[in-house]
Formats: C-alpha cells, structure tokens, sequence
C-alpha cells in the first residue's frame, strides 16, 4: 500500500472518473487556483503516492483542530480524512498511551523524509521544555525529532505560527512558534486564531499536488493571505465614505458601516476571511458585526486592545500625566532660561550710557 | 525591526515621547519668550486700546499688503493651499480625530476619505513647490537654514506616507502606517523647538507688534 495513489484510494471506495474531476476542479476552487489548474492536479493526483500526515498538538486550545473538522468543503475535508494518510493526531485518534505513541513511532519511521508534519500550538523552550510534555518526552524534543524525518512543516494556527496567546507578554512559559525551532525544513505557517478550514486543508492538499506554495514575508500561503481583511471587506465603501459605526448597537452598526471605530484591524491583517467566509461561507467576523481581530498577525494579543482604534496609541500610559508633567518641566525650563535672559539684558543695560527706563536720566 | 514592530514601536513609546517633547517645548518656549524683559515705550500712547491693533494685525497679516500683492500674491496661495489641506488632512481624517479622541477627549464628525486624500495631494504638491521656490529664489535661498529644511521635510513626509498608506502603496501596508505615525511623532516631537512653532507663535508675534504699532496710532 506504500505507493498507492490517491486516485487508487478514490476509485477503491468506488468514486467514479467523472466526480474525480468534479472533486479537483471543487478543490482548485477553494484553492483559489485557475481552471487550467483543474486538469493538472487530476493528473498529478494519478501519479502522487498517497501523503502520510503527522499532526502534532502542543501549547494549543484544540480551537484549530476543532476548525479544522468543521469543515463544510466535503470534498476537501474527505481528502484530508478518508484519502490522504493522516497516520497520527492524539486528540482524534482511538488510541492512547502507549499504542498512540507506538502508532506514531511506526507511522513516522514507514515514512521517514517524506510525511507532512502539521504542528498546532507554540513550543516552550525553559527548564528544558517541561512546560508541555507529551508521553514524558518535551515538546521541543518531539518536535525536533518529527521534524528531522518531516518532508516539510505546516504551522496551523497562530500560536504555532507565531507564538499566539502562549506568547503573549509575559509569555510565562517561554513559548516560541515552530520556526524558531525547525529551521531545516520547508514551514509553511497557516495563522489564525483558528484559520479557515477550507485554507488548513487547501494548503495540505496543495503542498500534496503542487509542491511548496508561494508564500509571503511570513511564510503564510499567498493565494490565502496575500489580501489584507481591509482590502476585500463589503465595507470598505463605508470607510472611505467616513461613515463609522460609534458603537455596536447604534444606527451606523446596524446599517452595516465600517467597525474601525470600534477597533477594527482589518487593515493590517491578512487572511482569507472576507472571501471564503466561515461556517460554509455563512459570514466572517465582520459581517457578524464585530471588528477583526487581527487573529492571523504576529502578536495580536498585544497590539493595544482589541477595541482601540488602530490610529490611537497604544499602552496605558497617563494621559493627563504625560501631557501635565512635560508642561510643569517646560514652564520650569522656560522660567529658567528667562531668567538667564534678563540678567543678560540688565547686564547689557548697565553698560548703556543712558538707562531709557529712568524717568530723569542725567545728563 | 518589521513592519508589525515599527507600527506597535510608533503608536506606543515613540508617541508617548513626541507627545511629551510637544508639551514641554511649547510652554517652555512661550513661557521663556513671554516671562522676557520688555523695555517699557515712554511716549505718549496714541489711543487707549493698543491691544485692539494687535488683534487686528493677527487677520491683517494674513494677506499681502497692496505694495507686494503682484509680486507674492501668488506663492501666498500655494502657501494657503498647503495650510488649508493640511488642516483638512490633519483635522478632518476620522482615524485622525480617533487620535485626538484618545488623547484630549475631544472630537468632531470626519470628512470622506477622498476628500481627505484630495486635500493632503494638494497640500503635498504646494509644499513641493514651495520648497522649489525656496531653493531657486536668490533671496529666500539667502534667509534659509537647516531649520528650513528640516522642518519642510518633517511636514512633508507624513503628507507622503498618509498618502501611501491611504492607497496601499508599498508592500508592507503596517510599515507604510508604523512609518506614516512615526514620522507624525517625528513632526509633533520637532514642532517645539523649529520654525514650525510659528503654528503658535505667529499669534503671538503679530499680536506684539499690532498692540506697539496701535500704541503708537500706526496702520495695524
């Protein structure tokens, strides 16, 4: 069963040829790839070994996998479940202890250099990474040694891709994202806070078909996040009219006008949200009246508060105390400084020959 | 230092010091000019209400005086346009007046974006032909200084990187906007201390020299 082929798996559960091309041209379509595309992954799936995938839980809430098998594309969701090998993920496996462990020793090994490797959640560095243990072995260890025989890495979600609330200051755990601990293999980071389903599965099937994607400064899939939340928003036209939602509950919020107000950070967030939606493209945050977020960006969680305008400045300094304070220093530095002045001027005056204040100079 | 750095370093430690560095330099600075010696005038004050000449020299001195109308009335133009769109820029951009919002408490009803960008393109482009002009004219070149210079450029560029990020130039948009702000927190830490300052002074200055003038019973 080793090089069976995906399209061998596809026709043994009895799919005919005409929905296989029904299913990549479904599929290229959620990648947001073009028709041409369609007819390359049906041949290139004829031909690809069937993929073993790893997936590896560590400092995460299970919010991504929990996407992740919410999907509502059937078709790429069953490529991922039924098709493709995923050879191991403790929270959806039956088995435990040491036949988990077991089962994913043996998956790893029959596979060496050529699975993929999904990680979800960052990985804490100190005290020798005691902060998250799986099966009395560290995370980063684990990590290290699934990497080594990892064809290449898909960071899903934002912790694993960038640290996300582990991360957070003051990181109490040390937690970094996967690629500062893998740095010999090809990562590929799918942020979000969770991401999309339809992009966690794109990206596997993709990288299965057409190899690496193209990826941003951030290692973040093009074809995903190449667009920011700001640029594909349905209300964009709101924004650029001026017209802003005050609060969550007045008039403009209702009409459907721009949450930047309201500390919307669709601007300098990139993800696929306003295009592929959620829930089988029901909304996305936005439509659901609450501003973005920021979930697929590097430190989201500190970026100021999640309800202050992106134009405000951040911390929680003291306003008046700033401004107060810098004023009572200048008042003291500019008394000074006159006062330097006029002993100047009244030095500059003894040395007149007449003194233009005296009612009666002499003569 | 990225993009996401550069935005949470301008909108955090770099505001909070330009906001600083503005208070203190301007009451330092007013109270250092104010708090000076003035040599007292010994003539007879032509009419009881000198400091109605400086009020009026506050608006008189805002326009060319008929003499030099022909030959400066048209840079006071270019020079009102680039005040007026960089009034409008400044005052009228909602993300602008969130700022304000945050940090005096005040605010206002904001203006179109395209307004907005039509305003700050003016703005841009009258102060590049100022700066032209000050550069080719043999006088105006004679009176400039690094003052000059800078503080042109510390205006100019929040002009440009607004602009920028307004129309998504660039390839980062968050280092386009941490730029935007930090040169915006470059231009409130410098306004103090350069000839920006006549943004406050000018009032003052006129103000001085209305009230001598109508003590006197000059034209003010």
């Amino acid at each position: 069963m080793a090089d069976e082929t995906i399209v061998d798996v596809l026709m043994r559960r009895g799919l005919t040829r005409r929905a296989f091309m029904q299913l990549c041209a479904t599929v290229t379509a959620a990648l947001a790839l073009s028709p041409a595309d369609a007819a390359e992954m049906t041949k290139r799936l004829e031909y690809t070994p069937r993929p073993t995938v790893v997936y590896l839980s560590y400092q995460e809430c299970t919010g991504c996998l929990e996407s992740l098998t919410r999907s509502f594309s059937p078709g790429l969701a069953s490529l991922i479940f039924n098709d493709i090998s995923l050879a191991f993920n403790d929270t959806l496996q039956a088995a435990a202890g040491k036949a988990a462990e077991s089962a994913k020793d043996t998956a790893m090994k029959d596979a060496w250099g050529k699975y993929v490797l999904i990680v979800d959640g960052s990985v804490p560095l100190p005290q020798n990474g005691a902060y998250c243990t799986v099966a009395g072995r560290s995370a980063v260890s684990d990590l290290k040694h699934a990497a080594s025989g990892a064809a290449a890495v898909v960071a899903v979600g934002t912790c694993a891709a960038f640290g996300g609330l582990p991360y957070a200051s003051p990181n109490p755990t040390g937690a970094v994202p996967v690629s500062e601990i893998v740095r010999d293999r090809p990562i590929i980071n799918v942020s979000g806070c969770p991401p999309i389903a339809e992009v966690i599965t794109g990206v596997v099937i993709y990288y299965t078909t057409f190899g690496l994607p193209a990826l941003d400064h951030l290692h973040r899939p093009t074809n995903f996040y190449g667009n920011s939340i700001h640029d594909r928003c349905y209300r964009r036209p709101f924004y650029d009219r001026g017209m802003f939602a005050k609060t969550f509950d007045d008039e403009g919020a209702r009409q459907g006008w721009c949450l930047f107000e309201l500390g919307c950070k669709g601007p300098i967030t990139h993800n696929a949200c306003p295009t592929m939606k959620w829930n089988g493209g029901t909304s996305f945050p936005i439509e659901s009246g609450h501003p973005c977020l920021g979930c697929s960006e590097p430190d989201f969680w500190d970026k100021g508060g999640f309800y202050r305008p992106l134009s405000a400045p951040t911390g929680h300094w003291s306003r008046a105390g700033v401004i107060g304070g810098a004023a009572a220093a200048g008042a003291v530095a500019g008394l000074g400084v006159a006062a330097v002045a006029r002993s100047y001027q009244n030095r500059a005056r003894k040395g007149r020959p007449s003194d233009p204040d005296q009612k009666n100079p002499k003569p | 230092m990225n993009g996401a750095s550069l935005l949470d370093f301008a909108r955090g430690p770099a505001f909070e010091a330009a906001v600083a560095m503005l208070s203190f330099g301007i009451v330092w600075r007013l109270t250092g000019i104010l708090a000076l010696r003035r040599s007292v005038d010994h003539s007879r004050p032509r009419t009881g209400f000198g400091w109605m000449g400086g009020l009026r020299m506050i608006v008189s001195r805002s326009w060319p005086r008929r003499e030099f109308r022909e030959r400066v009335l048209h840079w006071d133009i270019i020079s009102y346009l680039f005040h007026i769109g960089y009034a409008v820029a400044i005052l009228g951009y909602v993300p602008h007046i969130l700022l304000i919002r945050n940090l005096v408490g005040l605010q206002w009803p904001g203006l179109p974006g395209g307004v907005i960008a039509f305003a700050a393109g003016i703005s841009a482009a009258a102060l590049l032909a100022l700066l032209g002009h000050r550069m080719t004219s043999p006088v105006l070149r004679q009176l400039s200084n690094f003052d000059d210079y800078f503080s042109w450029f510390v205006a100019f560029v929040p002009l440009v990187t607004g602009l920028m990020a307004y129309y998504n130039i660039g390839d980062s948009y968050q280092l386009v906007l941490g730029l935007h702000i930090l040169s915006g927190d470059i231009l409130f830490a410098w306004l103090p201390f350069g000839k920006i300052m006549h943004v406050i002074l000018f009032a003052f200055s006129r103000g001085t020299t209305g009230t001598v003038y109508g003590r006197r019973g000059a034209a003010t």
